[in-house]
């Protein structure tokens, strides 16, 4: 009775796991279908039956965007742009953490709410405040202009405040002891202890900036300075009603991104996580 | 000793004086400013007169206003509940498994999360084209006309919502992930040997052990739905943009499509207060229920 309980419970979980395994396979099917799409001949695309791979496997349609549309141009708007946002906020936030973790000032238990009040204000309704400012500064249409509104992260500087208030304060006394300035303490203690802290919100700044929608199609009108993700879907008579040309043009859109998050799994999970965990 | 803490401040000045350049430009100057021009007749850019809160008493007779907060409410309605069970779904399957297999479906699950709105939007325009997307083979194994799906105003918001779980969930599998690890495997092995089924071991333990973390999800959630725009915006085209507003959309609209600044504004504000109202309240919600 015992021996056949016991089968009938692996039997349960195995069949959960086969499940958990098929959902996971169908739920990124989109993507790989997605993907296949682009490689196919047009006329093939159009076949009203599944089919998993491609009878004549083709790359004219990444051939045809890479070289008679803009995309090389919005690659490289997306990707300065996205440094760009990632290294201003990375870095003015770590400078800002590091004060309100380790510095006594005035006004710094106020700061510190004001930042975590900050997060309930949706930037989604400054748009138009957002765009007076930048029209006002004569930004639209530049890089500047796309970066500036998208630097508001207080998420940032709460995980780097985290961090370094996790620090042994026994560092930081004998770097003081030693007369070491804030700065360097700052630079030889606090950021080499905290690297990786540093990358993992890097790389998902990063991903978000290059993800980020509403703002870089505000801030452009001219085509050849928009963002990939931006201007794939406003630059239509770009494509055509070609599919597997569009969604060429989608999988070179999504590639970075996705690349990031394959290579540095761990680094993205975890940043992801940290930036969740936030509590007042 | 005074010197010194006069330089401690000075340097925390220069340390925290880019952060504050950058939030008062962007960030506090905007919001103020947005307050302001939602008094006035103004378009988007250029000077406005005066109006008392005119653009206000407007928004009750706005036809448009009243789509908007509605398609929002229920947007918020399709996607946040069910999409948080779908994860907590999702992660007690994954938590299950191990090593390798583990974080190949997590990253299958996690994919999307990771991609771009308008990749998204190519994606799913494609799966349910009308014509030849693979999802219409559902249609037709049930027996059902095909139904062109972004142009219907009935399928509209729960397609969208549907492909906002899919995009979304990884997100939420990940938390749920998280607080899943943070059980003591004791707990489990004490219901193993109270021979508890599945079922009472989930709702006996997982279910209120994990529940700091649904709260979580959930709020989340919540605020991010509020403030949905890309995916409406781009899956409208073509179809019936004003069946379909949301809150954020009709901001635009009124803003960059009607110029009118003054009427956005005020929109934008209603927007906003909704916001901060709902993050508090689920604030005092998450505290009350950590408390417990």
């Amino acid at each position: 009775m015992y021996f056949f309980n016991a089968q009938k419970v692996n039997l349960i979980a195995g069949a959960i796991t086969i499940l958990t395994v098929l959902i996971a396979i169908i739920w990124a099917f989109p993507i790989y279908w997605g993907i296949v799409s682009s490689l196919k001949p047009e006329d093939e695309v159009v076949r009203p039956y599944i089919e998993l791979w491609p009878d004549t496997l083709t790359f004219q349609h990444y051939w045809f965007a890479l070289t008679e549309t803009q995309i090389g141009r919005w690659y490289w708007n997306s990707i300065v742009t996205s440094l760009g946002v990632t290294v201003l906020t990375v870095a003015t936030s770590m400078f800002a953490g590091y004060a309100i973790s380790q510095l006594n000032f005035p006004f710094r238990r106020a700061l510190y709410w004001l930042i975590l009040a900050s997060f309930m204000v949706p930037t989604q309704v400054l748009i138009i405040n957002h765009f007076v400012l930048v029209a006002d500064m004569g930004l639209i249409n530049t890089w500047a202009g796309i970066i500036l509104p998208q630097l508001i992260s207080p998420v940032v500087i709460i995980v780097y405040k985290q961090f370094f208030d996790q620090v042994p304060k026994d560092f930081r006394e004998a770097a003081v002891m030693d007369n070491a300035s804030e700065l360097r303490i700052l630079f030889k203690v606090y950021i080499p202890m905290n690297w990786g802290v540093t990358t993992a919100l890097s790389i998902v700044t990063f991903i978000w900036a290059w993800n980020s929608f509403l703002w870089p199609f505000l801030a452009v009108t001219k085509t050849e300075m928009m963002t990939i993700t931006v201007g794939i879907t406003q630059v239509n008579d770009a494509f055509g009603v070609y599919y597997a040309r569009q969604l060429s043009a989608a999988v070179l859109a999504g590639f970075p991104v996705a690349l990031a998050y394959l290579l540095f799994q761990r680094r993205v999970t975890e940043a992801i996580t940290l930036s969740a965990g936030i509590k007042g | 000793m005074l010197r010194n803490h006069k330089k401690e401040s000075l340097v925390a000045l220069l340390l925290i004086s880019p952060f504050l350049a950058i939030y008062g430009l962007i960030f506090v100057y905007p919001t103020i400013d947005m307050f302001f021009l939602s008094f006035q007749k103004a378009p988007l850019i250029g000077d406005g007169k005066w109006i008392g809160i005119d653009n206000y008493t407007r928004l009750e007779r706005d036809r448009r206003f009243d789509t908007a907060m509605w398609n929002t409410a229920y947007f918020v309605a399709l996607s946040v509940v069910p999409g948080t069970l779908i994860a907590l779904f999702i992660s007690i399957g994954v938590y299950r498994l191990s090593g390798r297999i583990q974080s190949l479906v997590l990253a299958l699950f996690f994919l999307p999360y990771i991609l771009p709105v308008s990749v998204v939007y190519r994606i799913w325009d494609w799966t349910l084209n009308f014509q030849f997307g693979i999802g219409m083979y559902l249609f037709d194994w049930l027996a059902m006309d095909r139904i062109p799906i972004f142009k219907v105003t009935g399928w509209f918001m729960p397609a969208v919502a549907f492909v906002t779980i899919w995009w979304t969930a990884g997100f939420s599998i990940l938390l749920f992930l998280a607080g899943l690890r943070a059980i003591p495997a004791e707990i489990y092995e004490a219901s193993a040997l109270d021979n508890s089924s599945r079922w009472q071991t989930f709702r006996r333990i997982t279910w209120p052990l994990l529940w700091p973390v649904t709260a979580l999800v959930l709020t989340i959630q919540l605020i991010l739905q509020l403030k949905i725009f890309d995916q409406v915006y781009l899956f409208s085209v073509g179809g019936r943009p004003n069946d379909n507003l949301v809150m954020v959309y009709y901001i635009f609209q009124r803003a960059f499509v009607n110029n009118d600044g003054g009427r956005a504004a005020a929109i934008a504000v209603v927007l906003f207060i909704i916001v901060v109202v709902v993050s508090v309240l689920n604030f005092q919600l998450l505290k009350f229920a950590e408390r417990k």
